[in-house]
This record gives C-alpha cells, sequence and structure tokens, in this order.
C-alpha cells in the first residue's frame, strides 16, 4: 500500500528514534543542546568529505563529528572564551564551511535542501543497515557506560570520589553523540538533527517523574513523531526533517496540557 | 587509638597549587579505622581542598597521597540537580552502587527521612537534603566516609541528632570519618583528631588541645575557645528528629 521507499524511511526513523531517545535526555540533563547543534552542524563538513573521497557519509561525518567533539572538549579547558562563545564560533564556522566547500565542488551534483533538512527518498537499504546496526552498538555502549554517567550528571564530583570515572564516561558520551548525528543525518538533516534529541525529551520530562519513565517516553515520542512526520511529509510533500521536528513539536505541546494534573498528584 | 594498623588515609606534605596560587599546602595526617577527623578552618582555608585530594578529585601538586581502600562515600557540601532530571530519592541512593531496597530503607530510617522516598529530590528542603545525601553515603557500607559540612541548613536539634547519627555509623561501620566544618563554635567532642587548617595546618589534636592551641586562639578569637566542643555526647539520652528527647 505504500511505496518502498515510505517502508525503508520508516524503519530508519524508529531506528534513529530508539537512540536518540536515552541520548537525547542526557544531552537535555547535561545541558549539552548547544553541543549537539555544533556537532550536528559540522557533520556537513563531514558529508562534504565523503562526496569528494567518494567514502560513506555516515562513517565520515562521525569521524568529523568526533574530530570536532574532542577538539570542543580540548579547547574549553584551555582557552579563556566563555563555553557559549566557543560553541556558537565552532558551529557555525563548520557550518559554513561546509557550505563553501559545497560551492567549490560544483562537479557534484548535490541535493543541499537534503543535506539540510533530510530526504525519505533517499534513505537505502544499506543506511537502514548502518542505522540499526550502528545504533545497537551506540546503545550497547551507552548501557556499558550509563551507570557512570549518569552519576556523573548528578554530581561530578560524587562520582568522581567513589570511583566511577567521569571523565572516561564523559568522553566516551561525546563520541556517541557524534554516532547518533552521524546514522540520522539522512534522515533529520544537517539543521534539525539536535531537534529530535531534544524535543522528545523535554516532553518525556513533562509526563514523567523518574529517570527510566522519561527514557521510555522520549522514545516513544520521538517513534510517534517519526511516523506523524513521516507521514505528513508523504502526504503534503514537505521535507522530511521539519515534519518529523514539527510533529515532535506538537507532542511536545500536547504534553504540556496534563502537566498541572501530574505535578498536582505529586505533591 | 590504634596506631599500629595501616591507616586508610595517610597525607604526606599534600598541596594542590590552582590558578596560580597554593590552594593548601603542606598537609600531612592521617585516617584510620573508627576515627573520626574534623578539619576546621575559615572559609578559603582548603578544607573543601583537602578533602578532595583525598577523593581522587583534585589530584595534590605537590606531595603524596596514599589512598588503601576503594571504598569511599563522600557527601558533597552542595548539589545541583537539574530541573530536566526527574531524580526521586529512591533513584538518587542507588546512583553509585547497587544497593537493595531493604538497605535503602534502613538507612534512610536512621537519618529520619524515609517517608521522603518517593519525593523529587529537587522538592527537598535544604535540611532533608542533607539527610538523604548522608542516608546515601552510608548505606554503602563505607570503609571511609567524608562528609563536607553536613550539618548545614539543619536545623540545632537536627544538627545533634546527625552529629549523633555520625558517631554511631562510626561505632557500627567501624569506618574512619572525615568531617569537615566551618562552624567551629561546634565541634562534636566525639571528634578523636581536630586539624585546624588556614591554608597550611596550623594546629592539630583533640579538640581539647586545640582549643587551648595560641594558634587556634589567634585563627579564631579568644571567645571561641569556651564553646569549643559545647556538645559532649552522652548515650544516656536519644533524640529523635524532631527533637523530643527520650531517655
Amino acid at each position: 500500500m505504500f511505496d518502498d521507499f515510505f517502508i525503508r524511511a520508516l524503519i530508519a526513523g524508529i531506528g534513529v528514534s530508539i537512540v536518540a531517545g536515552p541520548l537525547g535526555c542526557m544531552v537535555v540533563w547535561r545541558r549539552l543542546s548547544y553541543f549537539g547543534d555544533t556537532l550536528s552542524h559540522s557533520a556537513l563538513l563531514g558529508v562534504t568529505i565523503a562526496y569528494s573521497f567518494s567514502i560513506n557519509i555516515s562513517l565520515s561525518v562521525f569521524i568529523v563529528s568526533g574530530v570536532i567533539a574532542l577538539l570542543l572538549l580540548s579547547l574549553q579547558k584551555r582557552t579563556q572564551l566563555p563555553g557559549d562563545a566557543l560553541l556558537g564560533l565552532l558551529s557555525h564556522s563548520t557550518l559554513a564551511v561546509g557550505l563553501v566547500i559545497i560551492g567549490l565542488l560544483s562537479s557534484i551534483r548535490f541535493d543541499l535542501m537534503g543535506l539540510l533538512f533530510g530526504d525519505i527518498l533517499a534513505v537505502t537499504i544499506e543506511d537502514i543497515f548502518i542505522i540499526w546496526f550502528g545504533g545497537l552498538i551506540i546503545l550497547g555502549i551507552l548501557f556499558f557506560i550509563w551507570k557512570s554517567l549518569f552519576a556523573a550528571t548528578v554530581s561530578y564530583d560524587l562520582a568522581a570520589a567513589e570511583g566511577m570515572k567521569p571523565d572516561v564516561s564523559n568522553f566516551i558520551f561525546t563520541i556517541l553523540l557524534a554516532g547518533v548525528i552521524a546514522i540520522s543525518i539522512k534522515m533529520i538533516g544537517v539543521l534539525l538533527i539536535t531537534g529530535l534529541l531534544l524535543i522528545p525529551a523535554a516532553m518525556a520530562r513533562n509526563i514523567s517523574n523518574n529517570p527510566l519513565q522519561m527514557i521510555i517516553f522520549s522514545v516513544l515520542g520521538g517513534i510517534l513523531s517519526v511516523i506523524i512526520g513521516l507521514f505528513s511529509s508523504l502526504e503534503f510533500n514537505t521535507a522530511s526533517g521539519p515534519s518529523i521536528i514539527v510533529a515532535a513539536l506538537i507532542l511536545f505541546i500536547l504534553s504540556l496540557l496534563p502537566l498541572r494534573r501530574n505535578s498536582a498528584l505529586q505533591k | 587509638m590504634i596506631k599500629n594498623k595501616k591507616p586508610l588515609v595517610k597525607l604526606e606534605n599534600a598541596g594542590v597549587y590552582k590558578s596560580s596560587k597554593w590552594l593548601v599546602r603542606g598537609v600531612s595526617f592521617e585516617i584510620y579505622n573508627g576515627q573520626i577527623v574534623t578539619l576546621i578552618g575559615p572559609n578559603g582555608s582548603g578544607k573543601t581542598t583537602t578533602a578532595k585530594m583525598i577523593l581522587n578529585i583534585f589530584y595534590p601538586n605537590e606531595g603524596i597521597i596514599k589512598n588503601t581502600t576503594k571504598n569511599i562515600a563522600y557527601v558533597p557540601q552542595k548539589i545541583n540537580i537539574d530541573w530536566t532530571l526527574p531524580l526521586r530519592v529512591i533513584d538518587f541512593m542507588k546512583i553509585t552502587n547497587h544497593i537493595k531496597n531493604t538497605q535503602i530503607m534502613e538507612s534512610l530510617t536512621l537519618a529520619g527521612v524515609e517517608h521522603l522516598l518517593y519525593n523529587e529530590v529537587r522538592n527537598l528542603s535544604g535540611g532533608e537534603f542533607q539527610r538523604v545525601l548522608i542516608a546515601r553515603a552510608i548505606a554503602k557500607k563505607p570503609d571511609l566516609l567524608v562528609l563536607d559540612e553536613p550539618v548545614q541548613g539543619v536545623d540545632f536539634n537536627g544538627e545533634i541528632a546527625l552529629y549523633n547519627l555520625i558517631k554511631d555509623i562510626s561505632d557500627e561501620l567501624n569506618c574512619g570519618i572525615l568531617l569537615i566544618s566551618h562552624d567551629i563554635h561546634f565541634v562534636m567532642s566525639a571528634t578523636d583528631h581536630v586539624i585546624c587548617l588556614n591554608g597550611h595546618i596550623c594546629c592539630s589534636g583533640t579538640p581539647k588541645v586545640v582549643a587551648k592551641n595560641p594558634e587556634y586562639i589567634k585563627l579564631f578569637g579568644e571567645h571561641t575557645t569556651s564553646t569549643l566542643s559545647l556538645y559532649e555526647h552522652h548515650h544516656d539520652h536519644s533524640h529523635s528528629t524532631d527533637g523530643s528527647i527520650s531517655k
């Protein structure tokens, strides 16, 4: 009843939201949304490198975003520049450099809109494999470092004092963030990836009272956003990324409605 | 004090250098099982820095720190829980260790906050949160317990109850305890060893000895000497958390 490309996009999108759920919660808890933005903007640079050397897009994005992430971590410790200014600097310059390089590579046909906002037509069987296989690896590693990462989110000092090695888990988490951006770039596009991390998590916060619940709701919210977003993308012929994010936004707004009843129950 | 035993922690001439100055320097002391060591000193005297060296949060820029145990529990001075993180007391109790629910209840009951099990940590009052922090630390049954200003925000009666609790923990678990206090007027008499810091160790010894030390008097003023060790620990009655006393 649907076209093959639509089924592929659906399977890919659901895979992305399962991975984005727990990572998105972590990003929200640790106030890393701008950090995520910077990484996803640098993904454009990764895409251009992939085209220039004809290597896999996800792999190239993962490497470039990973390098930017590590650069950011070390710069944050060394410069006097405030964190947000540093993030802004890297975020916009990587986006700009990516766009300039795309301009220079005029010999290669680019779907710039697709890169920036996602393109469901572009999802191949290979992409689905990368999303699900890569996603499983990301979730596996995240599960392994979760305890330490969570303790460090609550209190870095406490985690360090009680032997949880927070620096190691922080480092690994940053790499995982680059990973989730790499696998979701085709679906959502460079500009909106952080939205899929943040908005379902923010929605989940409104309706949960413990961490596990928040993760489950944010996964469910992500899946629902992808399904609604892709159907409307097909129906109204809109780009897939924005459609998914708008769906997530609507779910977020709906989650605000029962907030009062919920908080009345808690207190 | 059993001095022939191996210390849990041993500091030798340890110091931390940060932002082009020594936060604390030349600190040497030891903590043994069953011992309560209290660090006192004015603001910025390096109490928390010293504790963080022992806890491996800061690395000493000079000197040596030897930790013989990994089973350490920490009650930090302050924790800010972000609004976005829905964390209940029961979740918080488990953040660094897998602790059985019966053990969690037992520790919360000891600290007098068992009724808060399913409350969000963010909504607790300052005093309640302090008790939860202590309960979390003792639920681990640590070898070394480090408490940074554990009674801040707790009312006077609660303060006595918490000091009693700390003494009981020390008796029951036979762990070493490092207690940090800026409240020089109120150093618990159960303390075996008081170390007075002011960027360096200015004096140390039993509470009574420190109270008479001229360095201590110079640092805190004459009037404090009469009130140090104000609270003597007796076991002929007990204080419940609401302040009532039962024989």
